[in-house]
C-alpha cells in the first residue's frame, strides 16, 4: 500500500472504477435478461408505479376547478430540478396579477402526482396581499410531476406543471 | 403529541404605506403525515398544522392550507401591501385544536 494519501486515493478510487465498471456490466446483462423475458410485467410494473396510491389528480383539480378549462402559464414556479432530500424541498409560486379588488388571484392550490395524497397546499390571497406569491417547504415521495392552479377574481383559472427529481424520497418513504 | 411553540417572524425593520413587504414565519411542529409506522408496526396517528392565517389591522392577508406533504416545521413566506400602521396577527392551528398565536407590530414610517 502506498503511503502517500494522494496516490492510494487514486488506486482506490482506479479500484472502485472497476468495481463499478463489472458491477453495471453485470446489471445490463440482468436487465437485458428480464427484459427479454417478461417484457409486458416490465412495463406494467411501470406504469403502476407511475400513478400515485391513491389520491387522483383527476378528481384533485376537478374539486377545485370544477368543468372549468385551465388556462397555460402565467404562473412562476420555482422548484430544485434535483431535490437530494425529499423531505424538504422548497418551493416559491407567483402569479402575475395586479392584486387589485377588480382583478387579483384568490388562489394558489400545489399538487403532488407521485404522492400518497395529492393536496399539497392551498393558498389564499387578498387584494391586501399586494402579490400572488408564497415560498414554502414540501415532502415528495419521490420524483414526480408538480402540478400547480391558480384561481382568479375573475373565475378563470391557469395551470402550471414541473416536475422536480427526488434523490431521497420523503413522506416515510 | 404536539411540540408547538413560540414561532419565529421576520419582518422588515420598518415599511412605508403603500410598499409591499415580504414575511416569514416559521413554527416548530412535528407534521407528523399519519403514513408513518412506530417500531411495533402501528400507524402514528396524523398530527400536522393544518391551518396559517394572518391578517394585518383586523383586516385577513393571507390563509394556508397544508396537508401532510408540507415539510416538519412548516416555513411560510409571502407577502403584504401595507395599508398603514397596524399589528399583525397570525395564527397556526393543528390537528388536535390546538391554536398558537403570535402578534407582531410592524414599523410603519
Amino acid at each position: 500500500m502506498p503511503t502517500c494519501p494522494e496516490e492510494r486515493h487514486r488506486l482506490e478510487d482506479g479500484l472502485r472504477l472497476t468495481v463499478i465498471k463489472r458491477r453495471d456490466v453485470l446489471i445490463g446483462a440482468a436487465a437485458a435478461a428480464t427484459f427479454h423475458v417478461s417484457f409486458a410485467a416490465l412495463v406494467a410494473s411501470a406504469s403502476a408505479q407511475d400513478k400515485p396510491a391513491t389520491g387522483d389528480l383527476d378528481a384533485a383539480l376537478k374539486a377545485i376547478m370544477g368543468d372549468a378549462k385551465p388556462a397555460d402559464g402565467r404562473i412562476g414556479m420555482e422548484l430544485p430540478e434535483i431535490a437530494e432530500n425529499g423531505n424538504t424541498v422548497p418551493y416559491t409560486l407567483t402569479v402575475e396579477s395586479p392584486m387589485t379588488e377588480a382583478d387579483f388571484v384568490k388562489a394558489i392550490h400545489i399538487l403532488a402526482t407521485g404522492n400518497l395524497q395529492t393536496g399539497i397546499a392551498s393558498f389564499n390571497f387578498t387584494p391586501a396581499s399586494g402579490k400572488a406569491f408564497v415560498s414554502g417547504r414540501m415532502r415528495l415521495a419521490r420524483s414526480q410531476e408538480i402540478v400547480t392552479v391558480a384561481e382568479l377574481s375573475n373565475g378563470k383559472f391557469l395551470l402550471g406543471r414541473r416536475s422536480v427529481k427526488v434523490t431521497i424520497g420523503g413522506c416515510g418513504g | 403529541m404536539s411540540t408547538t411553540n413560540r414561532p419565529r417572524i421576520k419582518l422588515p425593520d420598518s415599511a412605508k404605506t403603500g410598499e409591499i413587504i415580504e414575511i416569514k414565519t416559521v413554527i416548530a411542529h412535528v407534521m407528523e403525515t399519519g403514513l408513518r409506522k412506530d417500531a411495533n408496526g402501528r400507524v402514528v396517528p396524523r398530527d400536522i398544522i393544518n391551518t396559517f392565517t394572518a391578517a394585518f389591522a383586523g383586516q385577513p392577508v393571507f390563509k394556508a392550507t397544508l396537508h401532510p406533504a408540507t415539510s416538519a416545521n412548516p416555513f411560510i413566506h409571502f407577502t403584504m401591501r401595507v395599508p398603514g400602521p397596524g399589528e399583525f396577527e397570525f395564527v397556526w392551528t393543528d390537528d388536535a385544536g390546538v391554536k398558537t398565536t403570535e402578534k407582531a407590530k410592524l414599523n410603519v414610517i
